[in-house]
């Protein structure tokens, strides 16, 4: 059973380093501010929370058995982790967004030398 | 509901959810001895009154009608929500890591019969975390949308099909 806990978590948080991965590579390989956003504003997303679940499933079925309520309540605030990023992280992307739009950033056109 | 009511229904969902919030986070309900731990519960208690009182408002506004029902299908809405945010991501490493980089970046603008904030909210927040589009601008009073698309299909998926509108509509109630 442990075994089995720790390989899912084990894919969890590869997928979760992936995705950021990709997230950086993103915001390095492509043209403007914006599509940059693209990137890291998804892969940023799914990657904090794919690796927090895997700390949640590894905390409770590895980790916390037999320890204190203090210590067992921890996935508690991990979940709730998880919901603020849910939230916190478009309404952050879209704010930059919204304020480089404003400024006046000029979006990039397919066959515009890069920015 | 009465005005004084309405108020008072506000305090105690107020004080409830805050009591809540503080027994998960702490965690200090029982003293390793096996009694109720006074201090660190009565602590809540205290605090989780004073909040209530001074911001009722903000989680209770009374605007909101059926939250019950609205939860519900939020809750269903919410796990579609979550397979886009896996689809989105795929797309996002795709056109990351191919070498051409198939992106042709395009603004579009479209209009929904959305007025509600909490609506407004979800709408612009799922449209960030979906395949290729992010939002830039919300215009509440008419239900204005303006989005940055990276590609021209996903630009397509809200102005032609609409599927999301159509889906957060249907959860909040406010079709047409």
């Amino acid at each position: 059973m442990v075994e089995l806990i720790v390989v899912i978590v084990t894919i969890l948080l590869a997928a979760g380093v992936f995705f950021m991965l990709s997230g950086a590579i993103g915001l390095l390989r492509l043209p403007d501010f914006y599509t940059r956003l693209h990137a890291t504003g998804k892969c940023d997303t799914l990657g904090e929370v794919l690796i927090i679940f895997g700390l949640l499933l590894y905390h409770i079925f590895v980790y916390s058995p037999g320890a204190e309520l203090s210590v067992q309540l921890v996935p508690v605030k991990l979940l709730f982790l998880i919901c603020f990023i849910f939230l916190a992280n478009p309404t952050a992307t879209h704010a930059i967004m919204k304020a480089a739009y404003n400024t006046g950033v000029k979006p990039w056109k397919k066959g515009d030398p890069r920015m | 509901m009465s005005d004084n009511s309405g108020k008072a229904f506000g305090i105690v969902v107020t004080f409830c959810a805050m009591f809540l919030f503080w027994l998960l986070l702490s965690g200090y309900i029982i003293t390793p001895e096996g009694k109720l731990d006074v201090l660190h519960v009565g602590a809540g208690l205290i605090c989780s009154l004073i909040v209530a009182l001074i911001s009722h408002d903000l989680l209770v506004t009374g605007k909101e009608g059926k939250i019950l029902s609205k939860s519900f299908r939020f809750f269903i809405y919410l796990w579609w929500e979550l397979w886009q945010i896996i689809l989105a991501n795929f797309d996002v490493t795709y056109r990351v890591l191919h070498p051409k980089m198939p992106i042709d970046p395009l603004i579009i603008e479209f209009e929904t019969p959305l007025r509600s904030d909490f609506a407004l909210v979800t709408l612009a927040n799922s449209i960030t975390l979906t395949p290729g589009t992010i939002t830039i601008n919300v215009d509440p009073a008419k239900g204005k949308f303006q989005v940055h698309a990276i590609a021209q299909a996903p630009a397509d998926a809200l102005t032609v099909d609409k599927t999301m509108q159509s889906k957060v509509a249907k959860v909040f109630m406010e079709e047409g």
